[in-house]
């Protein structure tokens, strides 16, 4: 069986990506937006894994930051869940099209 | 070990103010007058010590680093979030909820400091994480209003969108160079096209935080419907952190690009100027308004970046010093209004010499600053900005910069008209200022018309730089 290498991960990574960005235009949900961004940052993560086990596998920074991108990650997900539950409350909607007070 | 302490001193006593307001808040025994008296004494007492015993070095492999030019970085922004702390002192005294504004806007203030001194990528996707997630908080203060938390869901969507950009590009010059250090990078960048791909990545995340034109959308939305007091923050002492950090990042880590930086940087600041000054003439609300005039000014910085000489670094901190007093001047008054009178129109403030001859008289000379109009300091640091670009030769792009300062003049001086020439029947009421706001109001005035005549100044920043 044929071991996947670099170009493999990093063809799944790149597509990750812009599946993320694409979901992050189109959708039109905040949670799903949010979502889309999870997918951004994961993205990343598999690419600091994938670089740091076949280009850099004598150093260890491509995995620390994985970690860091994890935890950073739930972070801003709690303050923007918690910002989005304020605006549900004020909107009574989660839709982006519906949150228009202020434009141009 | 002393090491430490003294090198890590701004960001010390930083945390140290989080934590003694922390305590209060758990002491319950504070009202909210004397509590915010205590905090601007602390802010003083920040401000005052960041003179003092500023030394050089590095700490944590290389992860933090500091010198005299980071030190003075760091004590513009902490002169800045004093005299935020002292303008809407009003404002603050009917907070509800106090000491957790302040320990927000104090974390992001400790995520700049570490974001001017970081020397390693991990170390500066940690701190401008830590530097915008706190002010996305801060932009939901007012919980009841519907503007408010539309402008934090904006906030915190744009930036989490930005942070997942630059962490991409943080992966992929991981990936191409195999370090994170600063100081290593220069040396290992080969112009592989992927490695340029991770170049542009990072550049296009730098842009979305400094709201440069085709990733400024966020910025008036965010701006107008923050409280105003999260607006200057925003609009000044972010914006100053990660203009600083901008300029220090292409300059020494990205030095081997440098002819792939200018012309972005170049077109991004024609684009910026342009648009900010076109959609700065047709607002009518005041922090619009200043949101988009504020954009156009990141496309003046543009122009000093593009110089790539240490007089590019001096005019860009001499004129984020003085957009400092300026800005914060113009929101000082506009806050003020609006939290007296809650009028925001620019038609609304027709006829405010009448009624308020001093906050009319801050408005204008801040607004003749914003404009750069020659007695006042902003007219030297526009005017050393575009020196320092045309040292670059390309007189074209100057050209046009000249020409957006003087569209830009004419949006400025429409309010500053509306104020001092327009008549109205209810014009602004008379509003009576706390004594700490006018101290800022004079301190600013008086920033804005010393900073430019004392010529010293600029020289001892360069010293600094050099």
């Amino acid at each position: 069986m044929m071991q996947p290498g670099l170009y493999h991960i990093l063809f799944i990574s790149a597509a990750l990506f812009f599946i993320g960005v694409f979901g992050f235009f189109t959708r039109r949900n905040l949670i799903t937006m949010l979502m889309s961004v999870e997918l951004i940052l994961n993205s990343v993560n598999l690419n600091f894994i994938a670089f740091n086990k076949y280009l850099w596998a004598d150093k260890l920074d491509g995995l620390f930051f994985t970690i860091f991108v994890i935890a950073i990650a739930a972070a801003e997900a709690a303050i923007a869940i918690a910002i989005i539950i304020n605006l549900s409350r004020n909107f009574q909607s989660i839709d982006v099209e519906k949150t228009d007070e202020m434009k141009f | 070990m002393n090491d430490f302490f003294i090198l890590m001193k701004p960001e010390l006593m930083i945390v140290a103010i989080i934590f003694i307001l922390l305590f209060l808040k758990l002491g319950k025994g504070l009202s909210n007058n004397s509590l915010l008296l205590v905090i601007q004494i602390l802010l003083l007492w920040n401000f005052a010590s960041g003179f003092l015993m500023n030394a050089t070095g590095h700490l944590f492999n290389d992860m933090y680093q500091t010198n005299a030019m980071m030190s003075l970085q760091k004590n513009i922004l902490n002169g800045g979030v004093l005299l935020i702390a002292l303008i809407f002192t009003e404002w603050f005294q009917k907070c509800e909820h106090l000491s957790e504004f302040f320990v927000l806007m104090l974390s992001a203030l400790l995520g700049m400091f570490f974001l001017i001194s970081s020397g390693n990528l991990l170390m500066f996707y940690l701190s401008i994480e830590l530097a915008t997630i706190p002010v996305a908080a801060l932009a939901n203060f007012h919980l009841d209003k519907k503007v408010s938390s539309e402008a934090a869901m904006k906030m915190i969507l744009s930036s989490a969108f930005s942070s997942g950009v630059l962490l991409f590009g943080i992966s992929l010059m991981y990936g191409t160079t195999g370090t994170l250090n600063f100081a290593a990078i220069p040396a290992l960048l080969d112009g592989s096209a992927l490695q340029i791909m991770a170049f542009v990545f990072l550049f296009t995340a730098f842009a979305f935080k400094m709201s440069i034109v085709p990733f400024h959308l966020w910025t008036a939305d965010v701006y107008e419907g923050s409280p105003i007091a999260v607006t200057s923050f925003l609009s000044v002492i972010s914006k100053g952190a990660i203009a600083f950090v901008f300029i220090s990042t292409l300059y020494k880590v990205f030095q081997p690009y440098h002819t792939i930086w200018y012309s972005m940087v170049m077109v991004l600041s024609i684009v910026t100027m342009i648009t900010g000054n076109l959609f700065a003439l047709r607002q009518q609300n005041i922090k619009r308004f200043l949101a988009f005039s504020s954009i156009a000014q990141v496309g003046f910085i543009l122009v000093g970046i593009s110089s790539n000489s240490i007089q590019g670094t001096t005019s860009v901190i001499y004129f984020i010093l003085i957009y400092i007093f300026s800005n914060l001047a113009a929101f000082g008054v506009a806050g003020l209004i609006s939290f007296f009178t809650g009028k925001e129109r620019i038609d609304d403030y027709k006829g405010l010499y009448r009624t308020n001859p001093f906050l009319s008289w801050i408005l204008a000379l801040s607004l003749f600053s914003l404009a750069g109009i020659p007695p006042t300091a902003g007219f030297f640091g526009k005017l050393f900005l575009l020196t320092s670009g045309a040292a670059t030769g390309s007189y074209l792009f100057i050209g046009i910069a000249a020409i957006n300062m003087i569209i830009s003049l004419y949006y400025y001086l429409r309010v500053v008209r509306a104020v001092f020439m327009d008549t109205n029947e209810s014009p602004v009421e008379k509003i009576t200022i706390h004594p700490m706001t006018r101290i800022a109001f004079i301190f600013c005035g008086a920033g804005i018309v010393l900073t430019g005549i004392m010529s010293w100044l600029y020289d001892s920043i360069k010293a600094l730089v050099n």
